[in-house]
């Protein structure tokens, strides 16, 4: 036991020993069986501190202090409550979906709970969605469903917790050969009257030359109270298919997000990620892993972080080359205000197996204040002789002399800020392909700067 | 137009103007020549107001306005536009759009309505063919991969479309092969009219065989120690700057 490698907290000798709530009565035994041996690995790991390698700037300690409440959220709303949902959610479709879509997929998740009755699901015959729960039978859950995500690793003790004690989640299966040309927009709810812990899982699986693109964003009305979001989602690319994962981040304070999300993928497959974060949250902790599993195939991540007052962005990536002639690519920029702090860790490893490997990283930052931080950390392992990997950081300051000329021109201070984080924000917004989603982003930027 | 008077100014504590004085009247053009390190660029750059720079003493006054008082972008917005020497790329802000936030700022604070995107098409097209700026230009990131010769022109360009009335050309000569200067040398003198005057600051006698100055002014240790007409340049050509100091 490296006992000085987890946090001693209240909160981990409460969960550790509520075993029971862990074998839900319904689940199926093959289900029991994994949930109990996550468990046991989350009793033995804990929470890890920052002696954890993984977690060495991101100190866990002040957000696991709050006494969570695990389970007996969401199943009680008021008709009130749902109405404000509704319209929460509506208003937010408007705003991002994409102009020309009359009647778009709407996945609504409360507290990480499948809500069929507010979800929307207009081509149901093209692709499978609805609760994981539902689908446990379903030949793909049962061979991705906790093999996707690791928890054996003491870093990912937030994934042993959640597959322990997950109480439901959302499963997407697109058939063989189904290009499902609209977005599915899935709209994370978090809602709590009291400081809870909430554990949503999803299973997403894309088949042979299918085609999806999911848009993630969240709904808060958590109402400032103290609430933990541990999130996991694995994610099944299969051969000749492709996924486009956009994820929108926001919350309030007291909202608190640690995710990760793992993909694989088959030949000839693409996932690519979208991970923009921006300020509220207390802290946003995403860990964005993909397995390279077969030869030829790409993945491509792009991260944005603009952080403010105190809020901390850690964005972790792994990239598993494991065959030959794959090919990844990694831009994460950061503009970070007042006293937050961001930390970027990417680590690309390239298997002995992996030749001809393309595999690119790059990190840079900027810091809008004095008293805001960075650390950014590139990791390559390459054990692969005939490879082109590249990684870079930076870390730098609204420059002086561009904002003299642009206000040498007649542009005031405020604009003059707003074109150039813009400008620093654009090769990732650029990459956004959904118009009217790029704008929304784009938009949102400039109101954080102001 | 400009009276700049007993101009004192520096940076951290080292005084690089040292009591200039010098008087634009409109539709005038001014070259300051002086050798290096004798504040020619310091002069530019304080009259536009960058950071860093502190003034001690002296007055600068733009028809009736205490410039020193303003910020950058007052000062702009008054009037007053600096062709860098250097000027900045901005990879992500596009050219257009950056001047049209320019300009409508600028606008905003004269009381001016903003302009359409029509009027600002037609404006910024006609400029173009003014100053022989190349429209594939005008759509890219500011300045980015710009050669020498494209970023010059694209300062000569924004001139245009601003309209400011003084003018300040800070070695836009340098770097400048000799087709690119005569482009740039039609542009300003296109744009040369009774109301705007300009300040062109130069080593080189070269950029003002073709921008000609009503006057020319040395620059030394400070302080304009000479001032003639378009033949001192001539002089100065001839002579280099050592018969001045002593």
């Amino acid at each position: 036991m490296a006992s000085k490698k987890q946090l001693e907290t209240p909160l981990f000798e409460r969960f550790a020993s509520s075993e029971d709530v862990a074998l839900y009565q319904t689940d199926k035994q093959y289900i029991k069986d994994i949930r109990k041996a996550a468990f046991d690995l989350f009793r033995h790991h804990g929470f890890p501190s920052t002696k954890n390698e993984e977690w060495r700037f991101t100190n866990m300690t002040s957000f696991l202090k709050d006494d969570y409440l695990l389970s007996g959220l969401a199943t009680m709303l008021s008709t009130r409550e749902i109405d404000d949902i509704y319209h929460a959610v509506a208003h937010q479709l408007e705003a991002i979906k994409e102009d020309g879509i009359e009647n778009p997929y709407r996945i609504i998740l409360i507290n990480g709970h499948f809500s069929p009755e507010l979800s929307v699901l207009p081509g149901a015959q093209d692709i499978t969605i609805g609760s994981l729960n539902d689908n446990m039978d379903a030949p793909a859950a049962m061979e991705y469903f906790a093999a996707i995500a690791d928890t054996a690793d003491a870093a990912n003790s937030y994934v042993a917790l959640n597959t322990a004690l997950y109480a439901n989640g959302l499963f997407i299966e697109v058939p063989k050969g189904k290009v499902i040309e609209q977005p599915v927009y899935i709209f994370n709810v978090y809602t709590a009257d009291r400081s809870a812990m909430i554990l949503p899982r999803n299973l997403v699986v894309v088949n042979e030359n299918a085609e999806l693109t999911l848009v993630e964003s969240i709904i808060d009305h958590t109402s400032g109270q103290a609430v933990l979001v541990n999130k996991v989602t694995e994610i099944a690319v299969a051969k000749n298919a492709h996924c486009h994962h956009y994820d929108i981040q926001t919350g309030q304070n007291g909202l608190r997000i640690i995710q990760r999300t793992e993909a694989t993928q088959q030949t000839n497959s693409t996932y690519n990620n979208y991970t923009f974060t921006f300020p509220g949250t207390d802290i946003v902790r995403n860990n964005l892993t993909i397995h390279l599993n077969e030869a030829n195939l790409e993945s491509h991540l792009y991260g944005l972080y603009l952080t403010a007052g105190t809020q901390l962005v850690d964005n972790h990536t792994e990239v598993h080359h494991k065959f030959p002639n794959g090919e990844s690519n990694q831009l994460y920029k950061g503009v970070l205000l007042d006293k937050s702090r961001g930390v970027f860790n990417g680590k690309i490893k390239v298997y002995q197996d992996a030749q001809k490997t393309n595999a690119f990283q790059q990190s840079n930052n900027m810091l809008y204040s004095n008293d805001a931080t960075v650390n950014a950390k590139p990791q390559l392992e390459i054990y692969a002789d005939d490879v082109k990997c590249s990684h870079g950081t930076t870390i730098g300051q609204l420059s002086e002399e561009a904002m003299f000329y642009l206000r040498s021109r007649g542009l005031g201070m405020a604009s003059a800020k707003k074109l150039m984080v813009n400008a620093f924000a654009f090769d990732v917004t650029q990459k956004v392909k959904l118009d009217k989603l790029r704008s929304f982003l784009e938009q949102k930027i400039q109101q954080t700067i102001q | 137009m400009l009276s700049i008077k007993n101009l004192h100014a520096g940076v951290e504590e080292k005084e690089i103007l040292k009591g200039l004085n010098l008087e634009v009247k409109a539709g005038e053009v001014h070259a300051i020549m002086g050798p290096n390190g004798a504040g020619k660029s310091s002069l530019a750059s304080v009259l536009s107001g960058r950071p860093n720079y502190e003034v001690t003493a002296g007055e600068v006054i733009l028809d009736g306005k205490d410039l020193l008082e303003l910020s950058p972008e007052d000062r702009a917005r008054e009037g007053v536009f600096l062709a860098f020497q250097y000027p900045v790329e901005i990879p992500g802000v596009s050219n257009v759009n950056f001047l049209k936030t320019a300009m409508n700022e600028i606008r905003e604070y004269r009381g001016q309505e903003p302009l359409t995107a029509k009027e600002f098409m037609r404006l910024s097209r006609e400029k173009q063919e003014l100053v022989e700026f190349d429209a594939k230009l005008v759509n890219r990131s500011l300045n980015e991969g710009f050669s020498g010769g494209e970023k010059k022109r694209n300062e000569i360009f924004q001139l245009a479309m601003l309209e400011p009335k003084l003018i300040i050309l800070d070695e836009t000569d340098s770097g400048l092969d000799i087709d690119a200067l005569r482009i740039v040398s039609r542009g300003v003198n296109n744009l040369r009219n009774e109301g705007n005057a300009f300040i062109i600051i130069t080593h080189y006698q070269r950029l003002l065989d073709y921008i000609v100055p009503d006057y020319v002014h040395v620059l030394a240790d400070g302080k304009i120690v000479k001032s003639g007409d378009k033949t001192l340049a001539l002089e100065l050509e001839e002579k280099g700057y050592d018969w001045l100091k002593s």
